[in-house]
């Protein structure tokens, strides 16, 4: 089981110190990541392992969640069956 | 396998373009609570949607968090109360509806249909009292929703209840008349009505579905109109192919959602309806993709054909992304629940008459429309005579859902909030259809050959 995670907003000091360090609180892998930053904007996209999450997932996605609103950042923190059953046949 | 564009089209979708699962909607059989003692009948009505979607809300909760995708609203639908209510001759039906709406403050789903009979050919036991009950039961409750069938391509047109229905639907816009009128917004007459709808105000629990089922509704309007724009000089068969890329794309995300929800609650899955449904949001328009196709206002010339156009690729988009469609699919145009048709209705474009002719070729009928309030039920039942032909003739569902607006006339506004919106008054024809109406009988069902 797999989560996809999207952090799109102004770049800051530690924005994936900060969203990598709720992952492992987690208990939950980080298994990819890509990064762009263009001018001042980061667009980020985190492919974690949520197998051996040790709470529950949804109150991972409200952390990620209220992260974002401290931030001032976007972030969405979704399954990433959403992303295969709408892009594949 | 994931990428990048993929992951951000996704998020752009929901983010930016109003994409949303409208409803979840979980089908109950109630026919194993018909019992003579109407109060034992609603305390089983009641306990049996409780201990069925007891769940339902917190389910559709989870699965939001999960997926990231609004779940806007969840509901229930019941099999016909008229046929509960045939097993209690001297007794109000209007007993069943508040014991629906106690089940609802309970799930605390946002609507219950099936307040409602089926009486396309003839009325049985139960659908004259329930019927004639409907203004009262949608006047003393909330969320409560009623619909009634009174035509069917095999059975012809019951013009009986034609008659019957224009006096229902002013009568319950007389009693919610301090309300908004809104108790005709909350009750659809239906020709060919659909026995596994998960939209409201039509949806109910037909008897040919099982005991508990769970349907979705999908919507995204502004997804289609967003992947519209980015083609501005596309020839209309490669916008239809657009369309049916898009529609796949939703439908995609409305089966999971629907299987995930069906898993939760343990409950067989029933269909994904593929609709185009708006909203008065800013952006989940119908009207706003017929303009992105190239009409200046909706309502104006070649509306139809865009319209047709647009109805027919989102269900070829759909049917292949959805192991089981079924509901209403197509696309919604009802007036006060749209932005684009608000301002296309408040110009004077888009007329009742135009309507009707876009009734022709989509999803379902004159939906959400707001007439003066001196309408007589005759008009009324008049236009559901018209608006039912074109579903019997053409072997499609129609419906009517018109709100007279008691004590307002043309040009003024009718204000339900939410997603329900806003609608002005249209003008209607001044001439009368009354001894029409008033024969009674039965518009025989058509030739299915010759069809010309």
């Amino acid at each position: 089981m797999r989560a996809v995670v999207t952090v799109i907003g102004k770049d800051t000091v530690g924005i994936l110190h900060k969203v990598s360090g709720i992952c492992a609180e987690f208990n939950v892998n980080v298994i990819e990541v890509t990064q762009s930053v263009l001018q001042d904007m980061f667009a980020m996209i985190m492919l974690v392992d949520i197998s051996g999450i040790n709470g529950d997932f949804s109150v991972l996605v409200d952390r990620m969640t209220s992260l974002g609103t401290e931030l001032g950042l976007s972030i969405h923190t979704m399954h990433e069956d959403i992303f295969n059953s709408m892009h594949s046949v | 396998m994931l990428n990048v564009y993929n992951i951000l089209e996704t998020i752009r979708m929901i983010q930016d373009e109003c994409l949303d699962i409208r409803t979840i909607t979980m089908g109950i059989s109630l026919l194993d609570c018909i019992d003579t003692d109407i109060d034992k009948a609603c305390e089983k009505v009641y306990n049996k949607i409780v201990d069925r979607a007891r769940n339902l809300v917190p389910v559709g909760q989870q699965i939001e968090k999960e997926y990231g995708i609004p779940i806007i609203n969840k509901r229930i639908s019941v099999t016909p109360i008229a046929m509960l209510a045939a097993a209690c001759p001297n007794e109000s039906p209007v007993k069943f509806a508040k014991a629906l709406q106690r089940a609802a403050d309970t799930c605390g789903v946002n609507f219950i249909g099936g307040y409602s009979a089926l009486v396309h050919k003839g009325f049985s036991a139960g659908d004259m009292a329930l019927i004639r009950s409907i203004p009262e039961a949608l006047d003393v409750t909330q969320n409560i929703c009623s619909s009634v069938n009174i035509g069917s391509t095999k059975s012809g047109i019951n013009m009986d209840a034609v008659k019957i229905m224009g006096e229902i639907v002013k009568e319950s816009a007389e009693r919610t008349a301090d309300r908004d009128c809104i108790g005709p917004a909350k009750l659809v007459v239906f020709c060919n009505a659909v026995e596994d709808n998960p939209f409201m105000a039509g949806a109910f629990h037909g008897v040919g579905e099982p005991d508990c089922e769970i349907h979705v509704g999908v919507s995204g309007p502004g997804v289609v109109r967003a992947a519209l724009a980015k083609h501005p000089d596309a020839s209309i068969n490669e916008l239809a192919d657009i369309i049916k890329k898009t529609a796949f794309k939703i439908t995609r995300m409305g089966q999971l959602v629907g299987a995930r929800a069906s898993e939760l609650l343990n409950v067989p899955f029933g269909i994904v309806d593929l609709s185009l449904a708006p909203t008065p949001a800013i952006g989940d328009s119908v009207a706003h993709i017929l303009e992105e196709m190239g009409l200046e206002q909706c309502g104006t010339h070649g509306t139809t054909a865009c319209l047709a156009m647009l109805n027919d690729a989102v269900k070829k988009g759909g049917v292949m992304a959805s192991s089981t469609v079924g509901g209403l699919s197509g696309a919604f145009i009802p007036v006060s629940e749209d932005a684009g048709m608000i301002d296309a209705a408040v110009a004077g474009t888009l007329s009742l008459e135009k309507l009707e002719a876009m009734t022709a070729v989509c999803s379902v009928g004159l939906d959400m429309i707001v007439v003066p309030g001196d309408i007589t039920p005759e008009t009324i039942s008049a236009i559901i005579a018209d608006e039912a032909a074109i579903g019997m003739v053409n072997s499609k569902t129609t419906a009517v859902r018109l709100i007279p607006a008691v004590g307002r006339k043309e040009g003024e506004t009718l204000e339900f909030g939410g997603l329900l919106g806003s609608g002005p008054v249209m003008p209607i024809k001044d001439k009368s259809s009354a001894k029409f109406i008033n024969r009674g009988g039965r518009i025989p069902a058509p030739m299915q050959s010759l069809k010309n």
